[in-house]
């Protein structure tokens, strides 16, 4: 119910985006656009511009959200999602050197967004493991290295030859301005494919949250579950942030956001990357529409992030937990 | 659920990086009954009931389970066989206790399979049996550690194996608690005829409850057989390094056993001879305290 409800919200909220700006283009425009056909100026404003914007943040903001509340679960922590402990800035950080300074096409930024978030996951677990995982190691560690990898960012935008305002602003926080097709496609594609991989994971998931031992006694594959789900979600963190930079927090407040809608026991992972949807659709309208300057997607989301990490920290802290 | 199924372990030498716990170890565990294993702490117990569960692989040797090696049995087919209890157990934040109960179910249910009516009366049988139906919709975090852990006995019953092996079921609960845990786990037993292995740190609720006692000693099988056999002054002395005195129960008929300490014991070796004891009544509270101080189980 909460499922369909979500998905009712993302596909009108989705509408409106369509339909809505500058300009006011009626619905009737938008369905004969979307279904191809030519509508003088309604084809360019919606169908260059508005579409492939409104479906990347679609498919943004479900990858975030699936990508974050699967490391969530997995990591039994809900300051353990991907943005937090550095896999989304490592990703990020080598689609700003790809586009930057090797001036690399779309795919070569792809494979290298995917390649460094996976060794920043390798790196982050290896550092943390000493006898297990430790959540609070491991986001400690993971914050410490995504803070040298922002810095990098920042270094690489400082050197660029052509200072870029809304280039420095996608890697730095995620945008959705510009988007163009190019830039979509693949990030449609990685979610085609990883969101069943991660679909098929979730009961193996679930019985995971009970700890290792008891989820291998339960009959799941506890190591190649791991892999698997660390592969899948970091893949789609990848794509994702190699097309909209590393829109801030969604990963991080998806998954709780569908816990309270969805209650406790209901599987998460539809429901948070619906959750991730919309809250990149609302906040990117917001950002384009509801100030006199026009401002990254990212810029609103991490307004709505921070106050719930540091809600977060200071619970946890308070009810005598290891962070 | 009257399938009786043979574990054994065969040569078996288990281990961590270059320590080894568990040297060429033989055993056989006696289906249909309640089998518990004895030893002092770090001699290997939890190591052993993990690799029989296989969480851990064997360094050689092999766990086997009606004729093959549960090492090499599909993971799923092994957990509808037999279920584990680890020693501590985490429940997520805000779990209900009918969730986590309906979790054991899931060696029984296909990748993308729905909840089944079969999968209804496994939990609620698993709720009647433990007696936790009340507490269906608390939150487990909610709860005492007595009723937690039949919450957890309650989520392997879910899994509905005919075997069940428990990790120290009774840690960290007091008296009464871990009285009542170990008759469920004879009720099960009885009206099951669930295989039963379980560690236990308390040598005299292991005489109490068990059908048969596997004692360890540095990493070997000392002693196995019915509590009658096994708990001796001997066995007690190999496998704790502890002088005792082995009296017969006179609740339950089982052999209990009264620890020799430094202190707190009658000169001259009185307590030694079982002749009653002719000091008469003045000093009949002194050794009953005695025998209920150093209880391994009340010091922990």
């Amino acid at each position: 119910m909460v499922v369909l409800t979500t998905a009712l919200l993302v596909a009108a909220v989705f509408t409106v985006t369509l339909m809505a700006g500058q300009t006011f283009y009626p619905l009737d425009d938008v369905v004969r656009v979307v279904s191809g056909e030519q509508v003088p100026g309604a084809s360019f404003t919606v169908g260059r511009l508005r579409l492939p914007r409104a479906v990347l943040a679609v498919v943004a903001g479900f990858s975030f959200g699936l990508a974050g509340v699967t490391f969530q679960t997995m990591l039994r922590n809900p300051l353990a999602s991907p943005d937090v402990i550095g896999i989304s800035s490592g990703a990020s950080a080598a689609a700003a050197v790809a586009i930057v300074t090797l001036s690399l096409g779309r795919t070569q930024v792809s494979v290298l967004a995917i390649a460094a978030a996976l060794a920043v996951a390798l790196l982050v677990y290896t550092l943390a493991f000493k006898d297990g995982v430790a959540g609070t190691r491991l986001i400690l560690i993971g914050i410490g290295i995504s803070a040298m990898l922002d810095s990098l960012i920042a270094y690489v935008l400082s050197r660029a030859p052509e200072w870029d305002l809304q280039e420095a602003a996608r890697w730095l926080t995620g945008s959705l301005n510009g988007a163009t097709w190019e830039q979509t496609t693949p990030a449609v594609a990685a979610l085609a494919v990883l969101c069943p991989v991660l679909l098929s994971q979730a009961r193996n998931l679930s019985a995971m949250q009970l700890g290792d031992d008891t989820a291998s006694a339960l009959g799941v594959r506890v190591e190649r579950t791991r892999v698997t789900v660390i592969v899948a979600a970091v893949g789609l963190i990848a794509f994702a942030t190699a097309a909209a930079g590393p829109i801030a927090f969604v990963a991080f407040l998806s998954g709780p956001i569908a816990a309270r809608t969805v209650g406790p026991g209901g599987s998460l992972l539809v429901p948070a990357g619906l959750v991730g949807s919309l809250l990149v659709l609302v906040a990117d309208f917001t950002g384009q529409f509801a100030f006199d300057a026009r401002y990254p997607v990212g810029v609103v989301t991490g307004v709505l992030g921070a106050p719930y990490l540091i809600h977060l920290i200071i619970r946890t802290h308070r009810a005598g937990g290891s962070l | 659920m009257t399938t009786t199924h043979a574990l054994a372990a065969e040569d078996l030498t288990l281990g961590y990086g270059d320590r080894t716990v568990i040297e060429s170890l033989d055993l056989v565990v006696p289906p249909g009954r309640v089998t518990a294993i004895v030893g002092a702490n770090a001699c290997g117990k939890s190591t052993l009931l993990r690799s029989m569960s296989r969480l851990l692989v064997p360094r050689t040797g092999r766990v086997v389970l009606d004729g093959k090696s549960v090492h090499r049995m599909p993971a799923r087919q092994l957990a509808r066989t037999l279920g584990l209890l680890p020693q501590s157990p985490v429940a997520p934040e805000g779990i209900t206790v009918a969730d986590l109960v309906g979790r054991g179910r899931h060696p029984h249910q296909g990748m993308f399979a729905r909840w089944s009516t079969d999968d209804d009366a496994a939990v609620a049988a698993a709720l009647e049996a433990t007696d936790t139906a009340g507490l269906a919709d608390r939150a487990v975090d909610e709860l005492s550690g007595g009723q937690r852990q039949r919450v957890w006995i309650a989520m392997a019953l879910a899994q509905q194996t005919d075997l069940l092996l428990l990790d120290e079921p009774t840690t960290f609960l007091d008296a009464s608690h871990q009285i009542e845990v170990l008759d469920l786990l004879t009720d099960l037993n009885r009206s099951r005829g669930t295989t039963v292995v379980m560690v236990l740190h308390d040598l005299n609720l292991a005489a109490r409850y068990a059908d048969h006692i596997l004692a360890l000693a540095s990493g070997r099988l000392h002693a196995a057989g019915p509590p009658a056999e096994v708990l001796t002054g001997d066995t007690v002395r190999a496998v704790f390094g502890l002088d005792s005195r082995i009296i017969e129960d006179p609740v339950s008929g089982r052999p209990l056993m009264l620890p020799i300490g430094r202190h707190h014991v009658r000169p001259s070796g009185a307590h030694r001879d079982a002749v009653p004891d002719p000091a008469g009544p003045e000093e009949a509270p002194g050794r009953e305290r005695e025998a209920a101080c150093p209880e391994p189980g009340a010091a922990r």
